[in-house]
């Protein structure tokens, strides 16, 4: 039966390309960002990357919902660091390399345990089952200290001795190619596993799970060895984590990571291979860079994921796709300045948004609620009724002048849609 | 020890029906609409926002009458403007919106009232002890809310079973499309329910937010808790969701008073004296005590009931 699922993708060679691009941004990325924080930035790049394309094994390639993926990470992430601390006692001789791998064993491991639980199920009963779990982890991880490590967690030191390529791992730029190098590895191997014959049987259970029992695969058999697969790669990550930062502890294991892991991947897209990429990229910047500047980076976090939701289902993966035609017949030209006219009036609401949200968290939560606050440069004092009329105009005229613009957008859309279609039946 | 049980049986009778205000909504709009709200315990914690603010203009009695409302109008604009959008994009987008309006709620909360929870009262008029039996008394504040919840329980369930309107959800909870093609309006209906079941959340906040505590994460801690009680219960079956909350509310309640761990029992039978000499983490498990699996324990029922009895108790079709 397996012969008969073929590859229908595209032809080999510009797949090497994108590899080969892949491979060397990894390798050069350092090198143009040279800072202590951008380096350490790309390092939870890659580790996201891992964990966010783990999770769409389930929910873009299986069809499941899970809403306990940070389990699977954070088991990872403790039998590693319990790993670790071995290595450094000289018990287990495995070289620091190699431990993402015991990470990713060990998730497999318990992927296994509860992918018995959940597997039989589908739909929302899968979904609950594995809420019930990450509940069970969050509230019952404190019970076991001698495991979970209390309150404070489970910390290692990665400086050891044995080591496969002599660095001792001391500064940021080793580590960083340690991960980047996990991070392709993993990313190529999850690649290939969605153009195998379980990664094919799994979209069939997703899309249609009594057609795929009918063809004689058991869906929730496939599905079982999805979840163990994916748990393996979520324990890779949570390895990861380990050399990165050296500890865990039991926060990790609960609801809060696994709903930022779902964030991620929805936002990036599921549709995608690149979609979960594209998410973790741009969440972990987007959590690095705005908890400097701002209290109120999980509103923002979420406004976005809500207007995901709402306005484009298929994340930023389905948005670059849909482009793609538009842009092989050269017409991106004639979207641009609709384009670039909703942006200029979306840049007038989200403006006033800011001002209306910032002021309010000032106002709340600051140490001193009267003390002006100052955001872009502008000092506003959050008593006075300047701020609030400005963010309120803001809001009424950039929404306003924004679903205007959204019209326009859309007819521009369709009349490029027109073109294309006259063109391709000329062909 | 008769003290104990008798107080145990009261709270968790209180807490129990508490528990069942806020599910019984849940439970109809997770049957009825096939959406597994996340935000439901989102509108408990906005009940008892609005009712702590609400409070603090014109006192609690007329709160308890406005927050709920103002509490359902909120939930019925989600339904209208929020969920019917996504409803096209299929089950997974309306959970997801649920889940994103869940995490919004709370931090919206906390843009408006801040991170620390604020100091939402009993009303003086109900501050007194109702009776005392042995050395504990029990406050009429627990005796109100329990009076609230029952008298609301008997409500609904009148309306569901004896009115025409109830006749019509009941209909619409197994066969919308049927509903909708006798002529009556699915969608309204839909809106309906779900800002009536927001508004027993809110009327939960508005009882409970004083009596336990009212901050930002109270949202998060029942969240998860609701979920357990209506597939334990099953799906659209009110009585269901009253055993569920009550079995879960006994068992939440009673665990606290023991005090004992595996450890004290083989101490005590004196037998497998191995067992004392176990490492890491079976040692862990040894001492781990009944108290400390309170919180636990529901999600084990949770996990259980879903495996091996996907109806739930009480339910009719699998969840």
């Amino acid at each position: 039966m397996s012969s008969s699922i073929q590859n229908p993708g595209p032809s080999k060679i510009p797949c090497y390309g994108i590899w080969c691009v892949f491979a060397l941004t990894i390798m050069l990325l350092p090198f143009f960002f040279t800072s202590r924080f951008s380096i350490s930035l790309f390092s939870q790049i890659g580790i996201s990357c891992v964990f966010a394309l783990s999770y769409n094994m389930l929910l873009g390639q299986g069809g499941m919902l899970s809403f306990g993926h940070a389990v699977f990470m954070g088991l990872g992430g403790f039998i590693a660091v319990h790993a670790l601390n071995l290595i450094s006692e000289n018990t287990l001789p495995v070289p620091l390399e190699l431990l993402p791998l015991i990470g990713g064993l060990g998730g497999a491991f318990f992927g296994s345990i509860f992918g018995y639980l959940c597997c039989r199920r589908e739909g929302t009963p899968f979904a609950l089952i594995t809420l019930g779990i990450v509940e069970l982890f969050a509230s019952g991880a404190l019970m076991f200290p001698s495991f979970f490590g209390g309150e404070e967690g489970v910390s290692g030191n990665r400086m050891i001795k044995n080591t496969l390529t002599g660095f001792d791992f001391g500064s940021e730029i080793e580590v960083y190619f340690l991960i980047g190098s996990w991070t392709f590895l993993c990313v190529l191997c999850m690649y290939l596993q969605t153009q195998t014959p379980l990664g094919r049987l799994a979209n069939a259970v997703r899309d249609n799970p009594i057609r795929a029992s009918f063809i004689g695969y058991n869906p929730s058999h496939v599905r079982f060895l999805q979840f163990v697969l994916s748990g393996f790669f979520a324990g890779t990550a949570g390895g990861l984590f380990i050399i990165r930062y050296e500890i865990i502890a039991y926060d990790a294991l609960g609801l809060v990571p696994s709903g930022n892991v779902l964030f991620m991947t929805y936002i990036g897209g599921v549709g995608h291979f690149m979609g979960p990429i594209l998410g973790a990229i741009l969440i972990s910047i987007l959590q690095l860079v705005l908890i400097h500047y701002t209290e109120a980076w999980q509103l923002y976090f979420g406004l976005l994921f809500m207007a995901m939701v709402l306005w484009a289902p298929g994340g930023l993966s389905w948005l670059l796709i849909v482009h793609q035609p538009v842009w092989k017949a050269g017409l991106m030209s004639k979207l641009l300045p609709s384009y670039l006219q909703a942006l200029a009036t979306g840049l007038i609401f989200f403006l006033g948004l800011i001002i209306f949200i910032e002021i309010n968290y000032h106002l709340s939560l600051s140490i001193e609620p009267g003390a002006p606050l100052e955001l872009f440069g502008l000092v506003m004092d959050g008593h006075s009724v300047v701020p609030w009329s400005t963010a309120i105009s803001c809001l009424i005229l950039g929404l306003w002048l924004f679903r205007h613009s959204v019209k326009m957008v859309a007819a521009q859309w369709d009349a490029v849609m027109v073109i294309i279609t006259k063109k391709t039946l000329e062909r | 020890m008769l003290e104990f049980v008798t107080f145990s049986l009261l709270n968790s009778l209180v807490y129990g029906m508490l528990l069942f205000l806020l599910s019984s909504g849940l439970t109809l709009i997770f049957s009825m609409m096939g959406v597994l709200n996340f935000a439901h315990a989102s509108f408990y914690m906005i009940g008892a926002y609005v009712a702590y603010q609400v409070s603090t203009w014109v006192g609690f009695w007329p709160a308890l009458l406005i927050a709920p409302g103002i509490v359902g109008i909120i939930g019925a604009l989600v339904e209208r403007y929020g969920l019917r959008k996504v409803h096209q994009y299929g089950q997974l987008a309306e959970l997801l919106f649920t889940f994103g309006l869940a995490f919004i709620i709370e931090e919206l909360v906390i843009m408006i009232w801040g991170r620390v929870g604020v100091d939402y009262k009993i009303p003086s008029s109900l501050e007194f002890t109702l009776f005392d039996l042995f050395d504990t008394s029990f406050p009429a504040y627990k005796a109100f809310m329990l009076v609230i919840s029952v008298s609301i329980f008997l409500v609904l369930y009148y309306v569901l079973v004896r009115t025409r309107v109830g006749l019509i959800i009941q209909a619409a909870l197994s066969h919308p499309e049927m509903v909708g093609a006798l002529g009556h309006d699915v969608p309204k209906m839909f809106m309906l329910v779900f800002g009536g079941g927001s508004a027993l959340a809110g009327v939960a906040g508005v009882i409970g937010g004083n009596a336990l505590i009212t901050e930002p994460a109270m949202a998060a801690q029942l969240g998860t808790i609701v979920f357990v009680v209506i597939v334990v219960g099953g799906m659209g079956s009110l009585t269901g969701a009253l055993v569920a909350s009550l079995l879960i509310s006994f068992l939440q309640t009673f665990a606290i008073g023991f005090d004992y761990s595996l450890y004290d029992l083989v101490n005590a039978m004196d037998t497998w004296p191995f067992l004392s000499e176990a490492a890491g983490p079976w040692n862990d498990l040894l001492h781990v005590k009944v108290a400390q699996t309170g919180p636990v324990l529901p999600y084990l029922l949770l996990v259980l009931v879903l495996v091996v009895r996907p109806k739930g108790l009480m339910g009719v079709r699998e969840t």
